[in-house]
């Protein structure tokens, strides 16, 4: 009999081709609206994470407290230590120690004499050691404009803005004036080495970006550092994990009584991003939904129609003595025939679709200037183990539920008709 | 040829609502037919032939009296058992044929027998089988579409054919044939009436049918006006 209906659908083309790709395009719609609305959320996340707060943030508990205005008197010392313990103990992280810093840029004529002079918001990253991924995580390379990145002690790079504003060029020599981390006077020059465009207005108005090794010796943090910023090995952020790998560490090294004590902070646990966090997991959910539901009404009206269409052909196995449930129990055997391959169809398409968008991007930075806020200029879907299967369920349940309320019908007929409904 | 008892119909009475009142399709039709019968329902629109059609091949149910067709009570089945009774023992033949458009004759005839859950091997012999009745074997592969009209009606009669059913219902078999066909479609079934001890019960006014019946059952207004049984 499963063969008999088989054939049915492969032959009746309106039975089973219309439907199938009815099925398969909502279902590859379903899978690559998911993944793109993860790559986004996600992206949005991330790039915050690069620049700012890692997966995971390892500082003291007071400079936690104050976090925003960068208090490097309250950094974490004795680091070495500490990078050594979080490599041992926590190895599904990268670890970077980061120094966040403000102070004044003043760039000088020929003379000596201040030529301009302006705020900046520092990064002292790890730029020079071999290994490091920190140019990589923050994409220097292609965000340069001007020059290269430094590739020896003592060279800055600046964001081509904050250049241009100072009216300094490539090779000259720009004073940072700061504070060291015991509140004395920090004096220190630096060679420019490169200019940047990050294509974030809130970046490029006055950022600098130097070797970490500089920025200690600039603000005497030896062995020091502000922040010690974690990331997952395979790039993406996983809140849960986060959450349960921070409150570890805080078990083992943080203690309520001691200010400098460190702590580890979540990302979510960071600033506004908790917020974030939470409204992408429940926006992913609910367009989600929104579009299964939306999805689940077109299938039920394909459903409907086919079930329509097809009142002579139930009719006359109604007839012969075919049981209704049994017309029906086959009726929703066919439309899970067609479910099912409709959503390996559409969820390969969505996943090719979302592979290309997740490898390529969607390039927005057009859209972007001006914009103050951390996000990416190139949108990228993420491909995301949901994604293998959340089309079959819009993409099954649809077709059978709209199969199942148009079937109803079936049970309505009455047998007494059929001869006239099938000479008509 | 007829013997055993297979319809027997006593005081039938059925009536349809009709606005606020009741319409008497049919009014106290007594009848039997035997085994192996070759007999129509004879009469003009609204003489109540296709309602004694349904009732007798349990489509419907009877208001009053009692309907027993092969020992069973129409009244008293379930939809089930009514089902089953079709499945297992009733043959149709429709007007228009009604046959699976996307299907080939062979898995046309075959749909009966996957309901009775015949095996591969028992199916491909009654379906055969039932082809050469109609003469229609070199027409396995063809679908519905690619035949004539009579050939289709040859198909709908194999496919009432091949479970060997004790009753066959017919409800104007040959209005939309010409004489030709007609003639040739009647005399298929008369072969098998006689080969196969089938009993067929035709609803018609088809003059080309009636002119092939052994047994001329007249309705008119609902009730038997006559009933003529042509000697062989």
């Amino acid at each position: 009999m499963i063969k008999f209906l088989f054939k049915g659908l492969i032959r009746d083309k309106s039975r089973s081709r219309l439907p199938i790709i009815v099925v398969a395009v909502g279902v590859m719609l379903t899978v690559f609206l998911h993944a793109y609305i993860v790559g986004f959320m996600g992206d949005t996340i991330e790039t915050n994470a690069r620049f700012s707060t890692g997966h995971v943030k390892v500082m003291t508990r007071s400079y936690s407290d104050n976090m925003q205005q960068i208090p490097n008197d309250l950094a974490i010392t004795g680091i070495s230590s500490l990078l050594n313990d979080l490599d041992r103990e926590f190895p599904g992280f990268e670890w970077s120690p980061r120094i966040q810093f403000g102070g004044l840029v003043d760039a000088p004529d020929e003379t000596g004499e201040t030529k301009s002079q302006g705020p900046a918001l520092g990064f002292g990253m790890d730029l020079l050691s071999g290994g490091s991924r920190e140019p990589e995580r923050l994409n220097l390379q292609k965000s340069l404009v001007r020059g290269k990145l430094p590739d020896s002690p003592g060279e800055i790079l600046l964001s081509e803005t904050f250049s241009r504003k100072l009216k300094v060029n490539l090779g000259e020599r720009v004073t940072l004036i700061s504070s060291t981390m015991f509140g004395g006077m920090a004096i220190h020059n630096f060679v420019i080495a490169g200019t940047l465009l990050f294509g974030q207005e809130g970046l490029d108005r006055g950022t600098i970006i130097a070797d970490i090794e500089d920025v200690r010796m600039a603000l005497d943090m030896k062995d020091a550092t502000g922040e010690i910023l974690g990331f997952f090995r395979d790039g993406f952020y996983n809140d849960d994990l986060a959450l349960s790998e921070a409150d570890r560490f805080n078990a083992s090294y943080s203690s309520v009584s001691d200010e400098f004590a460190p702590i580890m902070k979540s990302l979510s646990r960071q600033g506004g991003m908790g917020t974030y966090v939470n409204l992408a997991k429940g926006w992913s959910t609910y367009i989600s939904l929104i579009f299964i539901f939306a999805m689940s009404l077109v299938l039920w009206n394909a459903g409907l129609l086919g079930g329509l269409r097809r009142y002579g052909e139930v009719g006359i196995r109604l007839a012969m003595g075919e049981e209704k449930g049994h017309v029906y129990r086959s009726m929703i055997i066919e439309s899970v025939m067609i479910g099912i391959i409709g959503s390996v169809f559409g969820t390969i398409l969505g996943l090719s679709f979302a592979w290309l968008v997740q490898e390529y991007g969607i390039n927005i930075s057009g859209m972007m200037q001006g914009s103050a806020m951390l996000m990416p200029e190139v949108i990228r879907a993420r491909i995301t183990p949901p994604d293998f299967y959340i089309g079959f369920l819009p993409g099954i349940a649809a077709t059978v539920i709209g199969t199942m309320l148009s079937g109803i019908g079936i049970y309505k007929r009455q047998t007494a008709r059929l001869f006239k409904e099938l000479e008509a | 040829m007829e013997n055993s008892q297979i319809i027997r119909i006593e005081s039938l009475v059925k009536r349809f609502p009709m606005g606020k009142g009741e319409f008497t399709a049919l009014n106290g039709i007594k009848l039997s037919l035997g085994q192996g019968e070759f007999a129509g329902l004879i009469g003009p629109s609204g003489s109540g032939k296709t309602t004694l059609l349904n009732i007798i091949g349990s489509l419907d149910v009877p208001t009053e009296g009692s309907v027993t067709v092969l020992g069973r009570s129409i009244g008293a089945l379930s939809a089930g058992e009514a089902a089953r009774l079709r499945k297992e023992s009733l043959g149709f033949i429709f007007q228009s044929y009604n046959l699976f458009a996307v299907h080939t004759v062979y898995e046309n005839v075959e749909f009966p027998l996957l309901l009775l859950k015949y095996s591969a091997t028992e199916r491909k012999k009654m379906v055969t089988d039932a082809l050469d009745w109609v003469g229609l074997n070199d027409k396995i592969k063809s679908k519905p579409p690619q035949l004539s009209g009579g050939e289709c009606q040859r198909v709908a009669i194999a496919r009432a054919m091949v479970k060997k059913p004790s009753l066959v219902l017919a409800d104007e078999p040959t209005a939309n044939l010409d004489a030709a066909n007609s003639h040739n479609i009647l005399k298929t079934m008369v072969s098998l009436n006689r080969e196969l001890k089938t009993s067929f019960l035709f609803a018609t006014h088809d003059d080309k049918v009636i002119s092939y019946l052994r047994r001329k059952i007249f309705l008119l207004d609902g009730r038997v006006d006559n009933d003529v049984i042509i000697s062989n």
